[in-house]
């Protein structure tokens, strides 16, 4: 679909960020501040080298990297830098295997940048892949649990040096141990899951997320019409065109909830989209239909820039495109859906694909 | 023996110093208009003289001098007269990821910093301490940078929710480098660690033109006769005292469209409207939410430096008194060039030879002013300009507007003639008089305030909680001088923090009042 990267310096830093906004889908987390940490790891210890799955032996071990817990407290609380440095020694010693690359856990938001960092202070390359190919909030919404790989392993950090390691029976108790952990870290913590090697991660990840990232970061800067651009780039169907004329939140079970309504402008004037949401985006109706829902990307942009809009930041009167493109194929698998798809998320329709809803009218 | 009871309103703009003089009922007596100097000091002193002059009242009975000021942004935009600044950061093992003034723009940071730091120290969410401060490893800092710093920056880790490392390396630096001026990350900014680390370093950096503007301010009282109490007015349009003003100058950024917002509130009595304020390159426009400027929800960047301040939101369009018309009536060309201040000596209706906006509004009866008649045979040029010029104004109304019901537009400022009496999606258009010194008076009116900020836990006693956050607010506004009888919250703002196990919010409250003694 794009070329492929295989470096990942400071400049191009701002267009991989541009990119993780787009693949976070309204969450994942502010990218300014996972920017500024990537642009100083990189300026301290060089560039980082992407690789692909096949340039990488298969026994050697993968460190999928991110971070979870609030963005509000990260943005305040900021990492260390050298939580790597400690992940590596503790997988290592664990598993008896050889780290020899830095996966992101989750493309959008801010955990695509923060393992660009993790990977420039260790020395190792980064994989052209990632968990998602987007955002989602719990643990288990991985392509390795659709791949039918357990969590096993799942070692936390903070700032100041603890770590702990949990072996759980599965992704359920993943997410509610490693909660209840970050909890106790003071809100935010840095993780490793799915911990694997690079042959059982075959056909278990979202490969070619970070060359993606930067395609489409790329494409926007440089466009002068982003909108038509990173639709064209992504494939993404223009949902509507309009103005933001309510926004609702709420807060339970731990997760930022809500709801947008988008009236359209200009072409698609008389028109109004209804966006649900649980951190992302997770479902757009028209009319009360859907038009798109999780696990396809739903995204709030600005009409004018394409930049994305963060569900905290959407607020009344803010003119926006909506855009729906599909997710990885990963994902419309029967497991990929039973994990991601609307009815994980509490909704009682079936999931269609976007194409298929848009075709439909 | 003569009443004391008159205050002066001051507004340092781009173009022009405005000066308005008002009695105890804020009853307009006399107003100025000068042009700003370079040296914006020498303005000051001018429309002080012209103010007494006109209003024709003795010296004695002005009691109070508000100040609304751009000095503070140009040092930065212009990187000047900024002092030295030792950068503290209490945040270690945590923040290490970004050193302080990271991604600054090398000038500005050559011009600021003597040195930079991150010690250990580190308070959570909820208040508790996980590191204590590291007070040796910041003496040893204080002593390395020594005497080379005019002001140090302290920033901690949920300063904002507790204060007390910050106030123990306050103490520290006194011990250590005597009475330079310290600047306090919880006093100066909000949650986002880096953004209000900036903030603090820009805000001690700004400490020596604060002090030069007070004394500055000062001596030009004492020359007219002056004995009053000094306020500046700050970014979300309320006052502070002149010693507040000194230790946080740099909260003085972004007061222009504040008191020019709080001035049309003032002068209509309508508290929830639009605001255009229309000079002669540009139309500001902001919003009024009970009777206060509407803030900015996009991180504000002053300089190249990311801050999270409270600015007023504003829409800034290319469009005022002095804007020049291109084109043909088929396809008119609307700026973005200006003849600015000149606009009296080069628009066609004062005799000159370039046709502007004012040009067309005089043609099409908006405004009758100037010297010359428009030329009839540009009839047709004009009226697609004004045309060209109401969509301009009606779709910045449509992005700024609040909610779905029209609310009221107030046109203010010397190029509000600009503005059609009907705009879509406005109720009514409101012309007060004295618009075009409305942001004067919004200084001569402004409030004392005080906020408060802090993460409250929602499944425990949340409304002793809020109390306590509105209380601690109100504590605030009296300090910056509000009458404590009249002090009111004015703004309460609950964020829920996601992905915790027990339900959390960040909480925000504004409160604000009439000056004590007025």
């Amino acid at each position: 679909m794009s070329d492929r990267i295989r470096l990942v310096d400071a400049a191009t830093i701002s267009a991989l960020a541009r990119g993780c906004a787009i693949l976070g889908t309204g969450g994942g987390g502010e990218v300014y501040t996972g920017s500024l940490i990537a642009r100083q790891a990189i300026g301290d210890h060089g560039p980082v080298r992407v690789v692909t799955l096949d340039e990488l032996p298969d026994d050697g071990l993968l460190l999928p990297l991110g971070m979870i817990g609030a963005p509000t407290i990260a943005v305040e609380k900021i990492p260390n830098g050298g939580e790597a440095i400690r992940f590596r020694h503790h997988l290592e010693r664990l598993t008896g295997k050889t780290a020899v690359a830095v996966m992101s856990s989750e493309i959008g938001g801010s955990n695509g940048l923060l393992p660009v960092a993790w990977a420039a202070r260790l020395g190792l390359p980064l994989l052209d892949a990632d968990s998602m190919g987007r955002a989602f909030p719990e643990v288990h919404q991985v392509a390795q649990h659709v791949a039918g790989h357990h969590p096993e392993l799942i070692v936390l950090t903070d700032e100041r040096g603890s770590v702990v390691t949990l072996q759980v029976v599965s992704g359920a108790w993943a997410e509610a141990v490693a909660r209840a952990v970050t909890v106790a870290f003071g809100g935010s913590a840095a993780m490793a899951d799915y911990v694997m090697t690079v042959g059982e991660a075959r056909g278990a990840v979202i490969v070619g997320s970070v060359s993606r990232a930067i395609a489409i970061g790329r494409a926007v800067i440089g466009s002068r019409e982003p909108v038509a651009t990173l639709c064209e780039t992504v494939g993404a169907f223009r949902l509507l065109e309009g103005k933001v004329v309510d926004v609702e939140r709420t807060t339970s079970g731990g997760f930022a909830r809500g709801s947008v309504v988008v009236e359209g402008v200009g072409v698609d004037v008389g028109r109004a989209l209804r966006l649900e949401i649980q951190n992302e985006n997770l479902v757009a109706f028209e009319d009360g239909r859907v038009r798109a829902s999780v696990p396809d990307l739903i995204c709030v942009i600005d009409a004018v820039t394409a930049d994305a809009i963060a569900t905290e930041h959407v607020r009344y009167g803010q003119r926006v495109a909506v855009i729906a493109f599909p997710c990885d194929p990963i994902w419309r698998t029967a497991r990929g859906i039973e994990t991601a798809g609307p009815r994980a998320f509490g909704y009682e329709f079936d999931y269609e694909t976007v194409e298929a809803l848009v075709a439909a009218g | 023996m003569r009443p004391a009871d008159l205050r002066i309103g001051i507004d340092v703009g781009g173009t022009n110093t405005d000066a308005v003089l008002l009695d105890r009922n804020a009853a307009r007596l006399a107003r100025a208009k000068t042009p700003t100097t370079p040296d914006v000091t020498a303005g000051i002193d001018d429309v002080l003289r012209l103010i007494l002059e006109r209003g024709a009242v003795a010296p004695e009975r002005i009691t109070h001098v508000m100040l609304g000021t751009t000095h503070a942004t140009n040092a930065v935009l212009e990187r000047r007269r900024l002092d030295p600044v030792a950068v503290l950061r209490i945040g270690g093992p945590a923040t290490h990821a970004i050193r302080p003034l990271f991604g600054w723009p090398e000038d500005v940071r050559a011009a600021v910093s003597v040195g930079e730091t991150i010690v250990d120290g580190c308070v959570e969410f909820d208040g508790r301490e996980t590191t204590p401060f590291d007070r040796d490893a910041a003496a040893r800092f204080l002593t390395s940078v020594g005497t080379s710093a005019r002001a140090v920056a302290i920033t901690a880790v949920f300063s904002p929710v507790s204060g007390a490392h910050e106030l123990a390396a306050r103490d520290l630096v006194r011990e250590v480098l005597g009475d330079v001026p310290v600047s306090l990350g919880h006093e100066v900014g909000s949650l986002g660690l880096i953004e209000r680390e900036n903030a603090t370093v820009l805000n001690a950096a700004l400490t020596g033109v604060a002090r030069e503007v007070g004394a500055a301010l000062e001596r030009a009282l004492q020359r007219h006769g002056i004995d009053a109490v000094v306020y500046f007015a700050q970014n979300d349009g309320t006052l502070m005292g002149l010693d507040y003003a000194m230790r946080y100058p740099v909260l003085t950024i972004g007061s222009g469209p504040a008191n020019s917002l709080r001035g049309a509130a003032y002068l209509t009595g309508v508290n929830d409207a639009i605001v255009a304020d229309v000079g002669g390159t540009s139309t500001d426009l902001g919003v009024l939410v009970g009777g206060f400027p509407r803030e900015s929800a996009a991180a504000v960047e002053i300089g190249g430096i990311r801050t999270n301040f409270r600015m007023p939101d504003v829409l800034s369009i290319a469009l005022g008194g002095g804007t020049l018309l291109a084109g043909t009536p088929e396809a008119v060309v609307l700026g973005p060039r200006s003849t600015g201040y000149e606009l009296t000596r080069r628009a066609l209706v004062f005799g000159g030879s370039e046709a502007t906006m004012t040009d067309a509004a005089v043609a099409v009866g908006r405004a009758s002013l100037g010297t010359h008649a428009a030329p009839r045979d540009m009839g047709a040029l004009f009226a697609a300009a004004v045309a060209a010029a109401d969509v301009l104004v009606a779709d910045g109304v449509d992005r700024m507007k609040v909610g779905r019901d029209p609310r009221p537009l107030v046109a203010v400022g010397g190029g509000s003639l600009l503005i059609a009496d009907s705009v879509p999606g406005v109720s009514e258009v409101l012309r007060p008089r004295d618009h075009d010194v409305a942001n004067a008076i919004g200084a001569a009116i402004a409030l004392a305030s005080g906020r408060w900020e802090g993460v409250i836990h929602l499944d425990g006693d949340r409304a002793a909680a809020l109390e306590t956050a509105r209380e601690r607010a109100c504590e605030r506004a009296i300090e910056a001088g509000a009458d404590p009888g009249r002090v009111e919250v004015v703004e309460l703002d609950e964020v829920p923090l996601a992905y915790l196990t027990r339900p959390a919010a960040r909480v925000t409250v504004k409160a604000a009042g009439p000056l004590g003694w007025l």
